[in-house]
Protein backbone atom coordinates (compact mmCIF):
# COMPACT_ATOMS: atom_id res chain seq x y z
CA UNK A 1 0.00 0.00 0.00
CA UNK A 2 1.90 2.98 -1.17
CA UNK A 3 0.89 6.25 0.82
CA UNK A 4 0.41 7.91 -3.01
CA UNK A 5 -2.03 5.33 -4.04
CA UNK A 6 -4.22 5.66 -0.93
CA UNK A 7 -4.00 9.30 -1.22
CA UNK A 8 -5.17 8.84 -4.78
CA UNK A 9 -7.82 6.17 -3.68
CA UNK A 10 -8.76 8.80 -0.91
CA UNK A 11 -9.75 11.80 -2.94
CA UNK A 12 -11.42 9.06 -5.51
CA UNK A 13 -13.77 8.29 -3.07
CA UNK A 14 -14.54 11.50 -1.32
CA UNK A 15 -15.39 13.22 -5.28
CA UNK A 16 -17.56 9.73 -5.50
CA UNK A 17 -19.26 11.06 -1.98
CA UNK A 18 -19.95 14.30 -2.97
CA UNK A 19 -21.07 13.21 -6.40
CA UNK A 20 -23.57 10.98 -4.69
CA UNK A 21 -24.59 13.59 -2.20
CA UNK A 22 -25.00 15.67 -5.31
CA UNK A 23 -27.32 13.72 -7.35
CA UNK A 24 -29.67 13.19 -4.04
CA UNK A 25 -29.91 16.97 -3.33
CA UNK A 26 -30.66 17.81 -6.99
CA UNK A 27 -33.16 15.53 -7.23
CA UNK A 28 -34.85 16.19 -3.90
CA UNK A 29 -34.71 20.04 -3.72
CA UNK A 30 -34.67 20.94 -7.43
CA UNK A 31 -38.99 20.86 -7.55
CA UNK A 32 -37.99 24.02 -5.12
CA UNK A 33 -35.88 25.76 -6.61
CA UNK A 34 -38.21 25.13 -9.54
CA UNK A 35 -40.84 26.92 -7.75
CA UNK A 36 -38.78 29.70 -6.18
CA UNK A 37 -37.62 31.09 -9.40
CA UNK A 38 -41.03 30.66 -11.19
CA UNK A 39 -43.02 32.61 -8.95
CA UNK A 40 -40.40 35.06 -9.70
CA UNK A 41 -40.87 34.93 -13.54
CA UNK A 42 -42.86 36.86 -15.67
CA UNK A 43 -45.05 35.43 -17.57
CA UNK A 44 -44.12 36.71 -21.53
CA UNK A 45 -40.40 34.89 -19.94
CA UNK A 46 -42.05 31.89 -18.59
CA UNK A 47 -43.80 31.37 -22.19
CA UNK A 48 -40.96 31.60 -24.21
CA UNK A 49 -39.30 28.71 -25.00
CA UNK A 50 -35.97 29.62 -26.15
CA UNK A 51 -35.46 30.94 -23.02
CA UNK A 52 -33.29 29.33 -20.87
CA UNK A 53 -35.70 28.05 -18.14
CA UNK A 54 -32.87 28.05 -15.60
CA UNK A 55 -32.50 31.16 -15.13
CA UNK A 56 -34.28 35.07 -14.60
CA UNK A 57 -34.42 36.44 -18.41
CA UNK A 58 -36.36 39.07 -18.23
CA UNK A 59 -36.42 41.43 -13.91
CA UNK A 60 -38.27 39.99 -11.32
CA UNK A 61 -41.87 40.48 -10.96
CA UNK A 62 -44.46 40.21 -8.30
CA UNK A 63 -47.29 39.73 -10.08
CA UNK A 64 -47.81 36.24 -9.06
CA UNK A 65 -47.79 37.06 -5.72
CA UNK A 66 -49.95 39.63 -5.85
CA UNK A 67 -52.62 36.94 -8.01
CA UNK A 68 -51.99 34.60 -5.26
CA UNK A 69 -53.15 36.71 -1.96
CA UNK A 70 -55.70 39.17 -3.54
CA UNK A 71 -57.21 37.13 -6.54
CA UNK A 72 -57.07 33.61 -4.79
CA UNK A 73 -58.36 32.77 -0.35
CA UNK A 74 -54.66 31.68 -0.28
CA UNK A 75 -54.99 33.55 3.16
CA UNK A 76 -58.09 32.14 4.12
CA UNK A 77 -56.67 28.47 2.93
CA UNK A 78 -53.25 28.85 5.05
CA UNK A 79 -55.55 30.05 8.31
CA UNK A 80 -58.08 27.34 7.89
CA UNK A 81 -54.88 24.52 8.04
CA UNK A 82 -53.95 26.31 11.35
CA UNK A 83 -56.91 26.26 12.64
CA UNK A 84 -57.47 22.81 11.97
CA UNK A 85 -53.77 22.11 12.81
CA UNK A 86 -54.06 23.62 16.21
CA UNK A 87 -57.82 22.07 17.08
CA UNK A 88 -56.62 18.51 15.80
CA UNK A 89 -53.31 18.89 17.81
CA UNK A 90 -55.07 20.14 20.85
CA UNK A 91 -57.63 16.59 20.78
CA UNK A 92 -54.85 14.37 19.75
CA UNK A 93 -52.37 15.56 22.86
CA UNK A 94 -55.68 14.85 25.11
CA UNK A 95 -55.85 11.28 24.06
CA UNK A 96 -52.28 10.20 23.27
CA UNK A 97 -50.32 11.85 25.72
CA UNK A 98 -52.24 9.18 28.44
CA UNK A 99 -52.61 6.45 25.98
CA UNK A 100 -49.10 6.53 25.05
CA UNK A 101 -47.67 6.33 28.66
CA UNK A 102 -50.39 3.90 29.70
CA UNK A 103 -48.64 1.56 26.84
CA UNK A 104 -45.19 2.26 27.94
CA UNK A 105 -45.27 2.00 31.78
CA UNK A 106 -48.79 0.76 33.12
CA UNK A 107 -49.61 -1.80 30.78
CA UNK A 108 -46.76 -4.44 30.82
CA UNK A 109 -46.78 -7.07 28.18
CA UNK A 110 -50.49 -6.39 27.17
CA UNK A 111 -49.70 -2.92 26.27
CA UNK A 112 -46.99 -4.01 23.84
CA UNK A 113 -49.71 -5.55 22.14
CA UNK A 114 -52.26 -3.34 21.95
CA UNK A 115 -49.63 -0.70 21.14
CA UNK A 116 -49.03 -2.69 18.57
CA UNK A 117 -52.94 -2.94 17.12
CA UNK A 118 -52.90 0.70 17.73
CA UNK A 119 -49.84 1.41 15.31
CA UNK A 120 -52.05 -0.73 12.87
CA UNK A 121 -54.89 1.39 12.91
CA UNK A 122 -52.47 4.31 11.51
CA UNK A 123 -51.77 1.77 8.70
CA UNK A 124 -55.73 1.78 7.50
CA UNK A 125 -55.86 4.36 4.47
CA UNK A 126 -57.90 7.08 3.94
CA UNK A 127 -59.00 5.50 0.62
CA UNK A 128 -61.02 2.19 2.46
CA UNK A 129 -62.78 4.89 4.68
CA UNK A 130 -63.15 7.93 2.63
CA UNK A 131 -66.45 6.73 0.85
CA UNK A 132 -68.32 5.48 4.43
CA UNK A 133 -66.94 8.59 6.18
CA UNK A 134 -68.59 10.80 3.39
CA UNK A 135 -71.64 9.54 3.84
CA UNK A 136 -71.84 10.04 7.62
CA UNK A 137 -70.27 13.68 7.07
CA UNK A 138 -73.16 14.33 4.84
CA UNK A 139 -75.63 13.01 7.37
CA UNK A 140 -74.38 14.92 10.04
CA UNK A 141 -74.13 17.94 8.31
CA UNK A 142 -70.59 18.68 8.01
CA UNK A 143 -69.85 18.70 4.26
CA UNK A 144 -67.93 21.94 3.55
CA UNK A 145 -67.57 22.44 7.30
CA UNK A 146 -63.70 22.61 8.70
CA UNK A 147 -65.38 20.31 11.47
CA UNK A 148 -65.33 17.78 9.40
CA UNK A 149 -61.71 17.29 8.93
CA UNK A 150 -61.36 17.96 12.89
CA UNK A 151 -63.51 14.66 13.56
CA UNK A 152 -61.49 13.07 11.28
CA UNK A 153 -57.92 13.81 11.57
CA UNK A 154 -57.78 12.30 15.05
CA UNK A 155 -58.58 9.06 13.10
CA UNK A 156 -54.30 9.15 11.68
CA UNK A 157 -52.25 11.39 14.12
CA UNK A 158 -54.18 9.51 17.15
CA UNK A 159 -52.34 6.05 16.30
CA UNK A 160 -49.35 7.85 15.17
CA UNK A 161 -48.79 10.10 18.14
CA UNK A 162 -49.43 7.36 21.02
CA UNK A 163 -46.48 5.39 18.78
CA UNK A 164 -44.01 8.29 19.15
CA UNK A 165 -44.94 8.92 22.50
CA UNK A 166 -45.08 5.53 24.15
CA UNK A 167 -41.05 5.59 22.32
CA UNK A 168 -40.55 8.86 24.47
CA UNK A 169 -41.80 7.28 27.60
CA UNK A 170 -39.90 4.19 27.30
CA UNK A 171 -36.72 6.06 26.94
CA UNK A 172 -37.34 8.01 30.64
CA UNK A 173 -35.65 6.40 33.52
CA UNK A 174 -37.93 4.97 35.28
CA UNK A 175 -36.14 5.30 38.80
CA UNK A 176 -37.33 8.79 38.47
CA UNK A 177 -40.99 7.92 39.12
CA UNK A 178 -39.59 5.26 41.55
CA UNK A 179 -38.29 7.98 43.61
CA UNK A 180 -41.19 10.36 42.94
CA UNK A 181 -43.56 7.50 44.34
CA UNK A 182 -41.52 6.25 46.93
CA UNK A 183 -41.92 10.38 48.03
CA UNK A 184 -45.68 9.90 48.30
CA UNK A 185 -47.19 10.13 44.44
CA UNK A 186 -49.83 7.86 43.22
CA UNK A 187 -48.47 6.44 39.94
CA UNK A 188 -50.77 9.33 38.19
CA UNK A 189 -49.45 11.86 39.93
CA UNK A 190 -45.79 11.02 38.72
CA UNK A 191 -47.10 10.68 35.63
CA UNK A 192 -48.35 14.42 36.16
CA UNK A 193 -46.19 15.93 38.07
CA UNK A 194 -42.51 14.19 37.02
CA UNK A 195 -43.28 12.90 33.58
CA UNK A 196 -44.91 14.92 31.58
CA UNK A 197 -42.22 18.03 32.68
CA UNK A 198 -39.86 16.25 31.71
CA UNK A 199 -41.13 14.88 28.64
CA UNK A 200 -41.65 18.08 27.08
CA UNK A 201 -39.42 17.96 23.95
CA UNK A 202 -41.16 14.86 23.29
CA UNK A 203 -44.27 16.00 23.12
CA UNK A 204 -43.13 18.80 20.43
CA UNK A 205 -41.82 16.73 18.54
CA UNK A 206 -45.39 15.17 18.42
CA UNK A 207 -47.04 18.59 18.20
CA UNK A 208 -44.56 19.36 15.46
CA UNK A 209 -45.35 15.42 13.34
CA UNK A 210 -49.37 16.06 14.34
CA UNK A 211 -49.28 19.69 12.47
CA UNK A 212 -47.15 18.30 9.41
CA UNK A 213 -49.63 15.38 9.21
CA UNK A 214 -52.72 17.68 8.58
CA UNK A 215 -50.57 19.81 6.64
CA UNK A 216 -50.22 17.00 4.01
CA UNK A 217 -53.52 15.53 4.41
CA UNK A 218 -55.39 15.63 0.94
CA UNK A 219 -57.44 12.71 0.73
CA UNK A 220 -60.49 13.38 3.25
CA UNK A 221 -60.03 17.55 2.88
CA UNK A 222 -61.18 16.74 -1.49
CA UNK A 223 -63.71 14.72 -0.29
CA UNK A 224 -65.43 16.83 2.28
CA UNK A 225 -65.04 20.30 1.19
CA UNK A 226 -66.15 21.86 -2.15
CA UNK A 227 -66.86 25.41 -1.03
CA UNK A 228 -63.40 27.39 -1.97
CA UNK A 229 -63.72 29.16 1.57
CA UNK A 230 -63.72 25.95 3.86
CA UNK A 231 -60.29 24.71 1.14
CA UNK A 232 -57.29 23.43 3.37
CA UNK A 233 -53.73 24.88 1.58
CA UNK A 234 -53.38 21.24 0.35
CA UNK A 235 -56.76 21.25 -1.46
CA UNK A 236 -57.09 24.75 -2.21
CA UNK A 237 -53.76 25.71 -4.14
CA UNK A 238 -53.95 22.35 -6.49
CA UNK A 239 -57.97 22.76 -7.30
CA UNK A 240 -58.29 26.63 -7.32
CA UNK A 241 -55.48 27.27 -9.53
CA UNK A 242 -55.48 24.37 -12.24
CA UNK A 243 -59.11 24.75 -13.01
CA UNK A 244 -60.10 23.86 -16.83
CA UNK A 245 -56.42 24.73 -18.92
CA UNK A 246 -55.40 27.73 -17.87
CA UNK A 247 -52.65 27.20 -15.50
CA UNK A 248 -51.43 30.20 -13.30
CA UNK A 249 -47.85 28.59 -12.97
CA UNK A 250 -46.32 31.72 -11.68
CA UNK A 251 -49.37 31.79 -8.96
CA UNK A 252 -49.21 27.85 -8.28
CA UNK A 253 -45.54 27.67 -7.64
CA UNK A 254 -45.82 30.38 -5.13
CA UNK A 255 -48.28 28.85 -3.22
CA UNK A 256 -46.51 25.74 -3.35
CA UNK A 257 -43.23 27.57 -2.10
CA UNK A 258 -44.78 29.63 0.84
CA UNK A 259 -46.71 27.01 2.32
CA UNK A 260 -43.87 24.28 2.01
CA UNK A 261 -40.71 25.70 2.68
CA UNK A 262 -41.41 27.23 6.54
CA UNK A 263 -42.99 23.87 7.91
CA UNK A 264 -39.78 21.78 6.36
CA UNK A 265 -37.30 24.22 8.58
CA UNK A 266 -39.11 23.72 11.62
CA UNK A 267 -39.11 20.17 11.24
CA UNK A 268 -35.77 19.73 10.35
CA UNK A 269 -35.10 21.22 13.64
CA UNK A 270 -37.11 17.85 15.28
CA UNK A 271 -36.02 15.53 12.75
CA UNK A 272 -33.73 13.41 14.84
CA UNK A 273 -35.82 12.88 18.04
CA UNK A 274 -38.58 11.92 16.03
CA UNK A 275 -36.66 9.44 14.86
CA UNK A 276 -35.68 8.24 18.45
CA UNK A 277 -39.40 8.15 19.33
CA UNK A 278 -40.52 6.16 16.53
CA UNK A 279 -37.49 3.56 16.62
CA UNK A 280 -37.99 3.27 20.72
CA UNK A 281 -41.27 2.58 20.00
CA UNK A 282 -40.69 -1.24 18.74
CA UNK A 283 -37.58 -1.38 21.16
CA UNK A 284 -38.95 -3.87 24.15
CA UNK A 285 -38.51 -1.75 27.36
CA UNK B 1 -57.91 15.44 32.50
CA UNK B 2 -61.59 15.57 31.94
CA UNK B 3 -62.23 12.47 29.90
CA UNK B 4 -60.48 10.44 32.51
CA UNK B 5 -62.96 11.55 34.74
CA UNK B 6 -66.23 11.56 32.46
CA UNK B 7 -65.05 7.56 31.88
CA UNK B 8 -64.90 6.59 35.55
CA UNK B 9 -67.95 8.57 37.09
CA UNK B 10 -70.65 5.94 36.49
CA UNK B 11 -69.13 3.49 38.70
CA UNK B 12 -67.62 5.85 41.09
CA UNK B 13 -68.30 9.61 42.90
CA UNK B 14 -65.08 12.00 42.09
CA UNK B 15 -63.72 10.79 46.34
CA UNK B 16 -62.46 7.61 45.18
CA UNK B 17 -61.28 8.78 41.62
CA UNK B 18 -57.89 8.87 43.51
CA UNK B 19 -58.51 5.46 44.78
CA UNK B 20 -58.77 4.17 41.53
CA UNK B 21 -55.95 5.81 40.16
CA UNK B 22 -53.75 4.11 42.40
CA UNK B 23 -54.65 1.02 40.91
CA UNK B 24 -52.71 -0.26 37.89
CA UNK B 25 -55.40 -2.40 36.62
CA UNK B 26 -57.67 0.21 36.60
CA UNK B 27 -55.31 3.13 36.16
CA UNK B 28 -54.16 1.93 32.06
CA UNK B 29 -57.53 1.17 31.01
CA UNK B 30 -58.53 4.44 32.25
CA UNK B 31 -55.48 6.02 30.38
CA UNK B 32 -55.68 4.09 26.93
CA UNK B 33 -59.66 3.91 27.12
CA UNK B 34 -60.16 7.29 25.37
CA UNK B 35 -57.89 7.38 22.19
CA UNK B 36 -58.96 3.36 21.98
CA UNK B 37 -62.54 4.39 22.06
CA UNK B 38 -62.13 7.37 19.63
CA UNK B 39 -60.26 5.37 16.96
CA UNK B 40 -62.86 2.37 17.39
CA UNK B 41 -65.24 5.24 16.52
CA UNK B 42 -63.77 6.95 13.91
CA UNK B 43 -61.73 3.92 12.36
CA UNK B 44 -63.58 0.55 12.96
CA UNK B 45 -67.60 1.88 12.07
CA UNK B 46 -66.36 3.64 9.01
CA UNK B 47 -64.48 0.47 7.71
CA UNK B 48 -67.11 -1.72 9.05
CA UNK B 49 -69.93 0.27 7.12
CA UNK B 50 -67.01 0.05 4.16
CA UNK B 51 -67.97 -3.79 4.46
CA UNK B 52 -71.52 -3.46 3.91
CA UNK B 53 -71.56 -1.25 1.38
CA UNK B 54 -69.72 -2.96 -0.59
CA UNK B 55 -72.25 -6.03 -0.70
CA UNK B 56 -75.67 -2.99 -0.97
CA UNK B 57 -76.91 -1.48 -3.86
CA UNK B 58 -76.31 2.34 -1.92
CA UNK B 59 -75.56 5.37 -4.15
CA UNK B 60 -74.77 8.79 -3.41
CA UNK B 61 -78.36 10.52 -3.83
CA UNK B 62 -80.36 7.17 -2.45
CA UNK B 63 -81.30 7.12 0.87
CA UNK B 64 -82.47 3.11 0.85
CA UNK B 65 -80.10 0.26 0.90
CA UNK B 66 -80.40 -3.47 -0.31
CA UNK B 67 -78.31 -6.06 0.36
CA UNK B 68 -77.21 -7.04 -2.97
CA UNK B 69 -75.05 -9.96 -1.97
CA UNK B 70 -71.02 -9.65 -4.24
CA UNK B 71 -72.61 -8.48 -7.37
CA UNK B 72 -70.48 -5.81 -7.01
CA UNK B 73 -67.59 -7.31 -7.00
CA UNK B 74 -68.34 -9.46 -9.27
CA UNK B 75 -69.52 -6.33 -11.28
CA UNK B 76 -66.26 -4.84 -10.52
CA UNK B 77 -63.66 -7.30 -11.46
CA UNK B 78 -65.46 -8.25 -14.62
CA UNK B 79 -64.10 -4.60 -16.02
CA UNK B 80 -61.11 -3.85 -17.64
CA UNK B 81 -60.28 -0.74 -15.98
CA UNK B 82 -60.35 -2.65 -13.07
CA UNK B 83 -58.19 -5.26 -14.26
CA UNK B 84 -55.54 -2.65 -15.33
CA UNK B 85 -55.67 -0.87 -12.11
CA UNK B 86 -54.85 -4.17 -10.30
CA UNK B 87 -51.81 -4.45 -12.31
CA UNK B 88 -51.05 -0.90 -12.22
CA UNK B 89 -51.47 -0.87 -8.58
CA UNK B 90 -48.70 -3.79 -8.03
CA UNK B 91 -45.81 -2.26 -10.96
CA UNK B 92 -46.65 1.26 -9.22
CA UNK B 93 -45.86 -0.26 -5.72
CA UNK B 94 -43.49 -2.60 -5.77
CA UNK B 95 -41.21 -0.94 -8.50
CA UNK B 96 -40.87 2.44 -6.27
CA UNK B 97 -40.57 0.31 -3.77
CA UNK B 98 -37.84 -1.39 -4.70
CA UNK B 99 -36.28 1.79 -6.08
CA UNK B 100 -37.05 3.68 -2.41
CA UNK B 101 -34.87 0.63 -0.33
CA UNK B 102 -31.98 0.75 -3.21
CA UNK B 103 -31.77 4.58 -3.04
CA UNK B 104 -32.72 4.89 0.52
CA UNK B 105 -29.58 2.77 1.48
CA UNK B 106 -26.84 3.95 -1.10
CA UNK B 107 -28.10 7.36 0.57
CA UNK B 108 -28.38 6.70 4.15
CA UNK B 109 -25.00 5.05 3.64
CA UNK B 110 -23.33 8.25 2.22
CA UNK B 111 -25.17 10.39 5.09
CA UNK B 112 -23.40 8.11 7.87
CA UNK B 113 -20.25 10.01 7.12
CA UNK B 114 -19.81 13.61 8.79
CA UNK B 115 -18.93 16.34 6.09
CA UNK B 116 -19.41 20.18 6.25
CA UNK B 117 -23.03 21.63 5.65
CA UNK B 118 -24.62 18.47 6.96
CA UNK B 119 -27.60 19.95 8.54
CA UNK B 120 -28.56 21.76 5.47
CA UNK B 121 -28.19 19.21 3.19
CA UNK B 122 -29.99 16.91 5.36
CA UNK B 123 -32.73 19.93 5.01
CA UNK B 124 -32.81 19.67 1.21
CA UNK B 125 -32.98 16.17 1.68
CA UNK B 126 -36.23 16.45 3.76
CA UNK B 127 -37.70 18.66 1.72
CA UNK B 128 -39.87 16.22 -0.41
CA UNK B 129 -41.21 14.63 2.57
CA UNK B 130 -42.37 17.45 4.57
CA UNK B 131 -44.12 19.94 1.87
CA UNK B 132 -47.54 18.89 1.72
CA UNK B 133 -47.82 16.68 -1.24
CA UNK B 134 -50.19 17.95 -3.15
CA UNK B 135 -48.51 20.82 -3.60
CA UNK B 136 -45.00 19.03 -3.88
CA UNK B 137 -46.65 17.28 -6.96
CA UNK B 138 -48.23 20.42 -8.80
CA UNK B 139 -44.33 21.26 -8.52
CA UNK B 140 -43.30 18.48 -10.68
CA UNK B 141 -46.90 18.76 -12.83
CA UNK B 142 -45.09 22.02 -14.00
CA UNK B 143 -41.65 20.22 -14.80
CA UNK B 144 -43.45 17.79 -16.77
CA UNK B 145 -45.85 20.68 -18.70
CA UNK B 146 -46.08 19.30 -22.43
CA UNK B 147 -45.11 22.41 -23.71
CA UNK B 148 -42.55 23.91 -21.59
CA UNK B 149 -40.82 21.22 -19.61
CA UNK B 150 -37.52 22.23 -18.54
CA UNK B 151 -36.70 18.12 -18.82
CA UNK B 152 -37.32 18.30 -21.95
CA UNK B 153 -35.13 21.95 -22.63
CA UNK B 154 -32.43 20.12 -20.97
CA UNK B 155 -32.35 17.23 -23.09
CA UNK B 156 -32.62 19.34 -26.27
CA UNK B 157 -29.65 21.88 -24.58
CA UNK B 158 -27.71 18.58 -24.03
CA UNK B 159 -28.37 17.33 -28.21
CA UNK B 160 -29.97 14.32 -26.95
CA UNK B 161 -33.51 15.25 -28.83
CA UNK B 162 -34.55 17.78 -31.61
CA UNK B 163 -37.19 20.61 -31.18
CA UNK B 164 -39.28 18.35 -32.65
CA UNK B 165 -38.86 15.47 -30.31
CA UNK B 166 -39.89 16.90 -26.81
CA UNK B 167 -41.53 14.06 -24.72
CA UNK B 168 -45.15 14.34 -23.37
CA UNK B 169 -44.34 12.84 -20.21
CA UNK B 170 -47.35 12.24 -18.67
CA UNK B 171 -49.23 11.96 -22.11
CA UNK B 172 -47.50 8.57 -23.42
CA UNK B 173 -48.34 5.65 -21.20
CA UNK B 174 -44.74 4.38 -20.52
CA UNK B 175 -43.53 7.64 -19.49
CA UNK B 176 -46.79 8.76 -17.89
CA UNK B 177 -46.30 5.08 -15.44
CA UNK B 178 -42.18 6.11 -15.21
CA UNK B 179 -43.41 9.45 -13.92
CA UNK B 180 -45.26 9.16 -11.86
CA UNK B 181 -43.15 6.46 -10.00
CA UNK B 182 -40.29 8.87 -9.89
CA UNK B 183 -42.17 11.47 -8.30
CA UNK B 184 -43.82 8.57 -5.86
CA UNK B 185 -40.05 7.98 -5.14
CA UNK B 186 -39.18 11.36 -4.47
CA UNK B 187 -41.79 11.63 -1.87
CA UNK B 188 -40.73 8.51 0.15
CA UNK B 189 -37.26 8.49 -0.18
CA UNK B 190 -36.42 11.19 2.82
CA UNK B 191 -38.57 9.13 5.13
CA UNK B 192 -37.24 6.11 4.28
CA UNK B 193 -33.70 7.28 4.52
CA UNK B 194 -34.11 8.70 7.95
CA UNK B 195 -35.02 5.40 8.95
CA UNK B 196 -32.37 3.13 7.30
CA UNK B 197 -29.88 6.16 8.79
CA UNK B 198 -31.18 5.58 11.97
CA UNK B 199 -30.81 1.56 11.90
CA UNK B 200 -27.00 2.29 10.12
CA UNK B 201 -25.53 4.70 13.22
CA UNK B 202 -27.21 2.23 15.79
CA UNK B 203 -24.88 -0.71 14.66
CA UNK B 204 -22.00 -0.95 17.35
CA UNK B 205 -18.62 0.28 16.13
CA UNK B 206 -16.70 -2.37 16.91
CA UNK B 207 -18.53 -4.74 14.78
CA UNK B 208 -17.27 -2.79 11.44
CA UNK B 209 -13.45 -2.75 13.48
CA UNK B 210 -13.57 -6.32 13.31
CA UNK B 211 -14.54 -6.99 9.97
CA UNK B 212 -12.01 -4.16 8.72
CA UNK B 213 -9.03 -6.56 11.18
CA UNK B 214 -10.55 -9.64 9.54
CA UNK B 215 -9.80 -7.50 6.30
CA UNK B 216 -13.39 -7.59 4.26
CA UNK B 217 -13.95 -5.63 1.27
CA UNK B 218 -15.75 -2.67 1.24
CA UNK B 219 -18.64 -4.95 -0.61
CA UNK B 220 -18.57 -7.84 1.41
CA UNK B 221 -18.30 -5.45 4.23
CA UNK B 222 -21.37 -3.84 2.70
CA UNK B 223 -23.53 -7.23 1.85
CA UNK B 224 -22.15 -9.40 4.77
CA UNK B 225 -22.37 -7.48 7.59
CA UNK B 226 -24.35 -4.00 7.52
CA UNK B 227 -27.06 -4.94 5.41
CA UNK B 228 -27.68 -8.43 7.14
CA UNK B 229 -27.71 -6.10 10.43
CA UNK B 230 -30.10 -3.38 9.48
CA UNK B 231 -32.54 -6.16 7.74
CA UNK B 232 -35.15 -5.57 10.38
CA UNK B 233 -35.36 -1.89 10.16
CA UNK B 234 -35.12 -1.99 6.05
CA UNK B 235 -38.01 -4.19 6.34
CA UNK B 236 -39.82 -1.91 8.73
CA UNK B 237 -38.89 1.26 5.89
CA UNK B 238 -40.53 -1.27 3.47
CA UNK B 239 -43.46 -2.43 4.71
CA UNK B 240 -44.39 1.27 4.82
CA UNK B 241 -43.91 2.43 1.84
CA UNK B 242 -45.37 -0.17 0.54
CA UNK B 243 -48.93 0.58 2.16
CA UNK B 244 -48.33 4.45 1.22
CA UNK B 245 -47.75 2.96 -2.30
CA UNK B 246 -50.65 0.83 -2.08
CA UNK B 247 -53.14 3.15 -1.02
CA UNK B 248 -51.55 7.01 -1.83
CA UNK B 249 -53.40 8.52 -5.17
CA UNK B 250 -52.46 11.88 -4.49
CA UNK B 251 -49.42 11.92 -6.97
CA UNK B 252 -51.58 9.90 -9.83
CA UNK B 253 -54.57 12.35 -8.91
CA UNK B 254 -52.62 15.00 -9.03
CA UNK B 255 -49.97 14.03 -12.21
CA UNK B 256 -52.84 12.08 -14.48
CA UNK B 257 -55.71 11.49 -13.42
CA UNK B 258 -55.28 7.69 -13.79
CA UNK B 259 -54.94 8.52 -17.72
CA UNK B 260 -53.74 8.87 -20.58
CA UNK B 261 -56.22 5.59 -21.12
CA UNK B 262 -56.13 4.39 -17.63
CA UNK B 263 -52.67 3.53 -17.58
CA UNK B 264 -52.08 5.08 -14.42
CA UNK B 265 -55.14 3.86 -12.96
CA UNK B 266 -54.54 2.35 -9.55
CA UNK B 267 -56.86 1.36 -7.28
CA UNK B 268 -57.44 4.00 -5.09
CA UNK B 269 -57.82 6.69 -7.25
CA UNK B 270 -60.31 4.00 -9.36
CA UNK B 271 -62.13 3.88 -5.97
CA UNK B 272 -62.22 7.80 -5.71
CA UNK B 273 -63.33 8.41 -9.41
CA UNK B 274 -66.05 5.31 -9.06
CA UNK B 275 -67.15 6.29 -5.08
CA UNK B 276 -66.85 9.67 -4.87
CA UNK B 277 -66.86 11.66 -8.13
CA UNK B 278 -69.30 8.99 -10.10
CA UNK B 279 -71.53 8.45 -6.85
CA UNK B 280 -71.44 4.98 -6.75
CA UNK B 281 -70.83 4.31 -3.19
CA UNK B 282 -71.27 0.69 -3.42
CA UNK B 283 -69.18 -0.12 -6.25
CA UNK B 284 -66.77 2.46 -4.67
CA UNK B 285 -66.65 0.69 -1.53
CA UNK B 286 -66.09 -2.74 -3.73
CA UNK B 287 -63.07 -1.59 -5.17
CA UNK B 288 -61.25 0.14 -2.19
CA UNK B 289 -61.69 -3.21 -0.32
CA UNK B 290 -59.70 -5.32 -3.05
CA UNK B 291 -56.88 -3.29 -1.02
CA UNK B 292 -57.87 -4.67 2.14
CA UNK B 293 -55.80 -8.32 1.65
CA UNK B 294 -52.97 -6.44 0.32
CA UNK B 295 -52.84 -4.53 3.69
CA UNK B 296 -53.30 -7.30 6.02
CA UNK B 297 -50.44 -9.07 4.38
CA UNK B 298 -48.59 -6.04 4.97
CA UNK B 299 -49.49 -5.67 8.63
CA UNK B 300 -48.65 -9.43 9.09
CA UNK B 301 -45.70 -9.13 8.02
CA UNK B 302 -45.04 -5.98 10.08
CA UNK B 303 -46.05 -8.42 12.88
CA UNK B 304 -43.90 -10.88 11.96
CA UNK B 305 -40.58 -8.27 11.73
CA UNK B 306 -41.72 -6.28 15.26
CA UNK B 307 -42.11 -10.08 16.93
CA UNK B 308 -38.43 -11.39 15.48
CA UNK B 309 -36.80 -7.90 16.54
CA UNK B 310 -38.00 -8.59 20.50
CA UNK B 311 -36.47 -12.22 20.03
CA UNK B 312 -32.85 -10.60 19.21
Amino acid sequence: MAAEGGAMKRGARRAGHAGLIGFFVIFSAFPFYWMLITTFKSTPDLLKRGNNPFLLNAPPTLEHLKVLFYDTLFGQWIWNTLLVGVVVVAITLLLAVPAGYALARVMGPAGEKLGIAIFLTYLVPPTLLFIPMSRIIGDLGLQDSLWSLVLVYPSFTIPFSTWLLMGFFKAIPKDLEEAAMIDGLSRFGAFVKVVIPISVAGILTTVIFTLTLVMQEFVYALTFITAARSFTVSVGVPTFLVHGDVYFWGSLMAGCFISSVPVALLYNFFVDRFVVGFTMGAVKG
Amino acid sequence: MTTLERGAAPQAPAKSLGGLLDRPEWLGPLMIGPAVLFIALVVGIPFLLALYYSVSDISMGDRTMRFVGLKNFIAVAGTSNFQTSIVNTFVFAIVSQILVIVLGTALALALLRDFRGKWFVRFLLLLPWVAPISLGTIGWLWIFDSTYSVLNWTLEALGLITPHGWYMWLGIPYLAMGSVIAVHVWRILPLATVILLAGLSSIPHDIHDAARVDGAGYWRHLFQITVPLVRPIMLVAGLFGLVFAFTDMIVIFVLTRGGPYDTTQVLSTLAFFTGIQGGDLAEGAAIALFLFPMLLAVAIGFLRVARRAEVV
